[in-house]
């Protein structure tokens, strides 16, 4: 059963890629879509047997690599984290893929599209049932070839290669970064198993190992090195480009990325190597800085985005602040009910998102909606309540793991909690201020569309509105009901997949602060979103006018709006001096020069200078023919002479560098 | 028997290489050549009868006197071989004789 959970939506994969063409969009969207189901009854089946009855399920299928030294194998490993995502991964995926059957239903290539999620699933399915790194790092590729598939999905676009490019290039720096802590685990600990590295790591807490030629303590490196590739995941701060960006694919892909898979697994990586983060606490300060920093900045970026789908992704990037910094405070338990919490009513916003855009004819930019309430009331109340739940709404999804992320962060009385307590509340109150800006100005305000964009829109079909409608119901109650099982005091759900050291605990010191504190993120984001309505409600145009009039205003304006330079930065800073030297150095000094001056075409051309050289000795004449002989004769005897007398003394290998050398040396010396 | 080894193997080789000398520095007559690769021949002749008598075993003076019959029979053949160039070429000097070359 638990294999069949994973191998399902692989199965659904297999089948719709390889005989779509036969089964027609509608027989591929049936099987995909049933796969799912199954899977997704299943992880319900696991998540009662798993978490619930508390049994972990340990599977070892088979080997995988099998040396003396090296032992990874296939093996999957359920406890209450695996189930959790699995759950997460699952519904999402499923609403995800019934919805794509409504909105996918005019593309042509729908059958691949449907194929590509089943495969997203399956691959973030393998990273987080994995029982060791490498088969995370299995999962963790896969899930990022998935997302470069789906990103690039309308392949015709420029700007889809572009971003999906970008996706798997900024990607492929934090897999570096995860890859080498891999590595360091294995030169440390010599094993790669979850199990055997999380009870060693007490014992190696005091040891170092030499990183590029510096003695680091060995777990401080590995945390900061795993953490480097949740960053990239993540998309969190210096790496968050590329999740913007993905705004590209389709809107079901930018849900299902943004929601269950691809940057959830790097917080799920946070939370499952707890037990290595635990004894670096010189990462868990930078990891908790890192957080507070992004949840801010893209709160900030966010509020000055046009584009529908943009500000809902930078409200991913900041909700994904949350997440980090919670883990970075040591309450990873928060940490995961945020990333199930904001799962439901992330995917609410996209989808709902998706529903407008579709009804609209592709029509992203929110300065042509406006007065959508009266032709879109279905989709304007799912989108009311996704927005409520992502602020943290009163008794709202987001209301439970939110507000206790900030009242952790206010009860750690240290520069660190202080810091992200008043980055968090500010941007919980921005937060606010973009989410009714986005409603505002698709929904309530002026209709300021095309009449014909308008004329044709219609409210979401059955298979769109379906998911949506469950979505919402989840939105408001699923932190309701589950508070008590995932972070209620003492609560014994997680057993021992997430480990907190004794003096880093301090969810009990959270219920003893100060009730104004509490109060803090409410009356944060009441302000946010009722300043928002009054704002463009009433000073839209005079906004505008101190845009154009303004310079101070405008320049502020285009600081935010170009997302505080950092693509602008990293392109000039960092990736035009790299490409620089790809093509000089690496490609017109190494490769076009030395590989090919010692590789095939400096090969073919020194035969073919020696041969000449050689010719010219050809003279025809015997004397000299004889001298020839003669000489050469004197200077081979004498070589073994001389070698025979000082042959020990002399590094054979130096002396055959040397010798090649010259001999590179006589032939190029005429060219 | 005492013989002074040293001595005898010096007669030899500083006769092989006057025929060696013969050959590389000569430039213009080739019958010089013949006589030159005559004398290393003779020369080698005389290592094998030295060490012959130095050790003592009649192998090395019969295989002086086979290489005596190669070298008349060889040296004939390039007499002869002079012969038919000189009437087809109408010079034997080395000078000349570059049809090895290309």
């Amino acid at each position: 059963m638990y294999l069949l959970l994973i191998f399902l939506p692989l199965l659904g994969f297999i089948t719709s890629i390889s005989f779509g063409r036969y089964l027609s969009p509608k027989g591929t969207a049936l099987i995909t879509c049933s796969f799912m189901l199954m899977s997704l009854f299943l992880s319900i089946v696991s998540f009662f047997e798993v978490g619930l009855c508390r049994c972990p399920v340990y599977i070892r299928l088979a080997p995988w690599v099998d040396c003396e030294m090296f032992d990874a194998s296939w093996g999957f490993m359920f406890d209450s984290l695996t189930v959790t995502m699995c759950f997460v991964v699952t519904s999402i995926s499923t609403l995800v893929h019934i919805y794509s059957t409504g909105y996918m239903s005019h593309d042509p290539h729908q059958p691949r599209f449907m194929s590509y999620l089943s495969l997203f699933t399956f691959f973030m399915l393998m990273l987080v049932t994995s029982d060791n790194f490498l088969q995370l790092f299995f999962g963790w590729e896969g899930v990022g070839l998935c997302s470069y598939l789906l990103i690039n999905f309308w392949f015709t676009r420029l700007q889809a290669n572009k971003s999906a490019i970008k996706a798997m290039i900024v990607n492929r720096v934090g897999d570096f970064g995860l890859a080498i802590a891999i590595f360091s685990i294995f030169l440390v600990f010599k094993t790669i198993d979850f199990c055997a590295v999380f009870s060693l790591v007490p014992y190696f807490s005091n040891y170092t190992i030499l990183f590029l030629g510096y003695s680091i303590n060995c777990i401080t490196l590995i945390g900061f090195l795993l953490f480097v590739g949740a960053v990239g995941k993540s998309a969190q701060l210096i790496l968050h480009t590329w999740l913007p960006d993905a705004m590209e694919g389709p809107t079901p892909v930018s849900a299902l990325i943004h929601a269950a898979t691809m940057v959830t697994a790097g917080v799920f990586l946070i939370i499952r190597c707890s037990p290595i983060y635990e004894y670096s606490s010189d990462v868990l300060f930078f990891i908790a800085i890192i957080g507070a920093i992004t949840a801010f900045f893209s709160a900030s970026v966010g509020v000055f985005q046009n584009d529908l789908k943009k500000i809902i992704a930078y409200s991913t990037c900041s909700q994904l602040g949350y997440m980090v910094f919670a883990c970075g405070l040591s309450n990873y338990s928060v940490s995961i009910f945020h990333v199930f919490n904001h799962a439901y009513f992330k995917a609410l916003l996209f989808l709902s998102a998706g529903s407008v855009i579709h009804a609209l004819s592709d029509e992203q930019d929110m300065r042509r909606m406006g007065g959508l309430i009266r032709v879109l009331p279905f989709t304007y109340s799912m989108m009311l309540i996704g927005s409520l739940a992502l602020m943290g709404f009163p008794f709202l999804t987001g209301f439970y793991s939110k507000d206790v992320i900030l009242e952790i962060a206010y009860s750690k009385y240290n520069f660190l909690g202080t810091f992200s307590h008043w980055l968090g509340c500010f941007s919980a109150s921005i937060t606010a201020f973009y989410s009714f800006k986005l409603i505002y100005m698709t929904f309530l305000g002026n209709p300021n569309g095309f009449k014909s964009s308008i004329q044709g829109a219609h409210d979401t079909p059955f298979p769109m509105g379906f998911p949506l409608a469950i979505l919402g119901f989840f939105s408001i109650f699923i932190g309701y009901l589950t508070k008590d099982m995932f972070i209620g005091l003492g609560t014994p759900f997680w057993n021992n997949a997430i480990f907190v050291l004794p003096q880093n605990l301090n969810i009990i010191d959270s219920e003893f602060i100060p009730i104004y504190v509490k109060w803090i993120p409410f009356f944060a984001s009441l302000i946010g979103s009722l300043s928002s309505i009054f704002i463009y409600h009433f000073f839209a145009r005079s906004l505008f006018k101190i845009y154009t009039l303004s310079n101070v205003f405008n320049s502020v304006y285009v600081f935010f709006n170009k997302k505080w330079f950092f693509d602008r930065l990293q392109n000039e800073l960092l990736i035009s001096p790299l490409l620089k030297i790809g093509y000089s150095t690496t490609y017109k000094l190494v490769d076009k020069g030395l590989i090919e001056l010692f590789g095939p075409s400096g090969l073919g051309k020194s035969a073919l200078k020696l041969s000449k050289q050689v010719s010219l000795l050809q003279s025809g004449k015997v004397n000299q023919y004889a001298f020839l002989i003669f000489i050469l004769l004197i200077v081979f005897i004498s070589i073994t002479l001389i070698f025979s007398l000082f042959g020990s003394y002399v590094n054979s290998e130096f002396v055959f560098i040397i010798v090649l050398c010259m001999f590179f040396n006589a032939i190029f010396k005429k060219q | 028997m005492l013989i002074d080894l040293c001595k005898f193997l010096l007669v030899a080789i500083s006769l092989f290489f006057i025929g060696l000398c013969g050959i590389m520095l000569n430039r213009k007559n080739i019958i010089l050549m013949l006589m030159s690769i005559e004398l290393m021949l003779l020369a080698v002749n005389l290592n094998f009868i030295i060490f012959s008598v130095f050790l003592d075993d009649i192998m090395g003076q019969i295989f002086a006197l086979f290489v005596l019959t190669v070298a008349a029979a060889e040296s004939a053949i390039g007499l002869a071989i002079l012969v038919v160039y000189y009437r087809i070429r109408g010079t034997v000097s080395i000078e000349y004789i570059n049809l090895l070359k290309n």
